[in-house]
């Protein structure tokens, strides 16, 4: 049995990822079964970590393994190999062969709060009775307490004790992603995945849901692992930030000096090409060119060479490693701006 | 192999062979910089210059047998030629269903309820549905936001675009092809040769978006209605999309109305905003005024609780977004009144009785709001 979580502030990061990698077989039918032709690799060789209280960001596109990283860390896909390590626990060999004790309690400290708060509610249960389920399966407590436990969670989060027996299709969007947060406080957790939590709110109710997150993080001194692909909602949530491209880490640090100074190309082209709310300043730099490839297409050399103002022949031969630059501050780029 | 295929730069100049459709309107000369500095002239005035457009009053129901969901309740707006309107709004907000009313394609059961939709001289509300069908994709015409379910997926690229010219313009098969290759090099598809005889699952979510835009500009409209074009893209893609819009409006000074919720991307392609709130335009102005001079709480609300790329965080000190209370609108929920006034910070007593009826506050700036000044009127018309 895991012990309950000694002070934070003794210990190294609470969350440590070495060079995680998922990779998908490509397989064409063959005679009698698939053959396996090749493999994509979703998330290549990513590494970070995350330290008790804070809050670090994985920004990218769509496609680039930011969904796929963080799955990976709560097992909700396999990881191919690399390793992850929570407060020094071993989680990938937890899940994959600890026992039902050492797995629930791993899963006490790590939760999830999914992207759409229209498919991550079962339609057909009512709210204490999702919010119970977290409550029976890690037996928090009497069961007679539940009904007191979902009341005080509907409270955290901003919702009245007299919403429990309603069903999700009576809640507004913003509503619904309180309670998918209320679900995952549920157990007491120290660290939140939160996969873009608000991409589908209206803008007045993002508003609301982020400041819902920084109030926790205050009050409950949570750590979270944001995924976004909105910067601007990045920038007010986290301290440090990893910016993903085509499964690769290629900038990570100081979520100030990143916006303010990035030093890959690649960051720099996703912060210009964000359209910001002022007709005087919407005279932008010139936008990268082209697309970015096809996993299944990765370029040799840096991820970024095909797109890159800044490409030197090195660049279409050798990946870039991710290398320090300040004491908070890591690029992956042959000829950092 | 790749960078052969990234988006190459428009052409400096139309190509010189003379196409059958030009049309003085759209495929005339660049305007000239004279004819430029006067469209950024008078665009706040839009009186002032030619109105393509007039939306008067426009209303859209559900209709039922007891009282009508009134979804979308008296907007009125205009655009010029030449001009870009934005309408930006969330969800609920009736942005949608006001721009597919001018096209008559109202989803059932909405149906237009009043109003007038006064285009180039003639009220649509009251065309035939024969005529309706001449007029769409030829002098109006349509970008959708999802480029993967506007395209047909068991057609080609160059079999989609031709049938629009075979309904519309009486071309020679050589011509109608030269068409469509022309114009999908102007919207930046390399080797249009070879994309015509593509399916759409064999290009990129951007790529399909190029190929809409195409298809929308194939009949020379007068009038693009542009519905979340860039929604669905990545942001490096949306840049790209936005790029490519701006070149269009400079070289035809094309007319358009872009409807999006991004205050971000308004404030790049419009030259005036309409904003929406529940069904109704609360206010209205030049691109500049609404973002530098905000009179309405809810454009304030909105545009305070972005948080914004280039501002640095500062949570540390406690800082939290401003936020506009409740959930968004409602199409359900109609008392009388302001339709914002549940959520609104300024609101006062008579805001739930009295509708506020649009108040020109400046020139080419009008707003809907009693604590603006507006005069209050019934909501029922």
């Amino acid at each position: 049995m895991l012990e309950p979580v000694p002070s934070e502030a003794s210990l190294g990061p609470l969350l440590t990822v070495r060079n995680l990698s998922k990779s998908y077989p490509v397989t064409r039918s063959g005679l009698l079964r698939k053959k396996v032709v090749g493999t994509i690799d979703a998330v290549r060789d990513v590494s970070f970590s995350v330290d008790a209280g804070e809050t670090l960001s994985i920004v990218g596109e769509s496609g680039c393994g930011k969904t796929t990283t963080a799955r990976s860390i709560l097992n909700l896909v396999d990881p191919t190999s690399g390793e992850i390590q929570y407060q020094g626990r071993d989680v990938v060999r937890t899940f994959a062969t600890g026992a039902r004790g050492d797995v629930l309690a791993l899963r006490r400290q790590m939760q999830y709060v999914f992207q759409d708060p229209y498919l991550s509610l079962n339609p057909r249960w009512s709210i204490r009775q999702i919010l119970r389920e977290p409550l029976r399966i890690h037996q928090r407590g009497e069961s007679s307490s539940w009904d007191d436990q979902i009341e005080q969670l509907l409270a955290r989060v901003g919702l009245p004790g007299s919403y429990a027996d309603r069903y999700p299709h009576e809640f507004s969007g913003g509503q619904r992603q309180r309670i998918g947060i209320a679900r995952a406080l549920a157990v007491d957790p120290r660290l939140l995945i939160c996969d873009e939590p608000v991409s589908s709110l209206d803008v007045s109710v993002r508003a609301q849901v982020l400041n819902l997150l920084a109030d926790l993080q205050d009050q409950l001194s949570l750590s979270y692992l944001y995924i976004s692909h909105d910067l601007g909602s990045v920038r007010f949530l986290s301290r440090r930030v990893a910016v993903m491209y085509l499964g690769t880490i290629v900038e990570i640090g100081d979520v100030d000096a990143i916006f303010d100074r990035p030093r890959h190309h690649y960051t720099a082209a996703l912060l210009s090409a964000i359209p910001v709310a002022d007709p005087r300043r919407s005279a932008m730099a010139k936008s990268v060119r082209g697309e970015a490839p096809s996993v299944t297409e990765r370029p040799r050399g840096c991820p970024f060479h095909t797109r890159c103002p800044a490409a030197r022949p090195i660049c279409r031969d050798e990946v870039p490693a991710l290398m320090q630059d300040d004491p908070d501050h890591k690029v992956a780029c042959h000829n950092p701006r | 192999m790749h960078q052969a295929n990234l988006s190459p730069p428009i052409p400096d100049s139309l190509p010189t062979t003379p196409s059958p459709l030009t049309s003085p309107g759209l495929r005339g000369a660049p305007p000239s910089a004279d004819e430029r500095a006067q469209a950024n002239d008078v665009i706040p005035v839009s009186d002032a210059t030619e109105t393509l457009v007039h939306v008067d009053n426009l209303r859209i129901h559900f209709p039922s047998r007891r009282s009508p969901t009134r979804i979308v309740e008296g907007i009125s707006y205009s655009v010029a030629r030449g001009e870009t309107l934005g309408i930006v709004g969330e969800s609920g907000s009736g942005k949608t269903l006001s721009s597919l009313a001018i096209l008559r394609l109202l989803p059932r059961p909405a149906q237009i309820a009043g109003g007038r939709i006064v285009f180039e001289g003639e009220d649509l509300a009251g065309k035939s549905d024969e005529d309706m069908r001449r007029l769409r994709g030829k002098r109006i015409a349509m970008v959708f936001q999802n480029p993967g379910f506007s395209l047909h997926p068991l057609m080609t690229i160059g079999a989609q675009l031709s049938e629009i010219l075979a309904v519309h313009e009486n071309l020679a098969r050589k011509d109608a092809h030269a068409r469509i290759e022309e114009l999908l090099q102007l919207v930046g598809i390399s080797d249009p040769g070879t994309r015509i005889r593509q399916y759409p699952h064999e290009l990129s979510g951007g790529m399909k978006q190029r190929v809409c835009i195409a298809r929308a500009l194939l009949c020379n409209p007068s009038l693009v209605l542009a519905d979340e074009p860039t929604t669905s893209l990545d942001v490096t893609i949306q840049a790209q999309i936005l790029e490519l819009f701006e070149e269009l409006k400079a070289r035809f000074r094309m007319s358009m109305i872009f409807v999006t919720h991004d205050m971000g991307v308004v404030a790049r392609i419009a030259d005036r905003i309409a904003v929406m709130y529940a069904g109704q335009i609360c206010e209205t102005a030049d691109a500049e005024t609404i973002f530098s001079n905000p009179q309405h709480p809810y454009t304030r609300a909105l545009l305070g609780s972005t948080p914004r790329v280039d501002q640095r965080s500062t949570r540390a000190s406690g800082f939290r977004l401003p936020t506009i209370g409740g959930s968004g609108p409602t199409i359900l929920h109609q008392g009388d009144g302001c339709r914002f006034a549940a959520r609104c910070p300024e609101a006062a007593p008579e805001c739930t009785r009295l509708a506020p009826l649009p108040l020109t506050v400046r020139p080419g700036h009008s707003v809907q709001c009693l604590k603006r000044g507006s005069i209050g009127g019934a909501n029922h018309a």
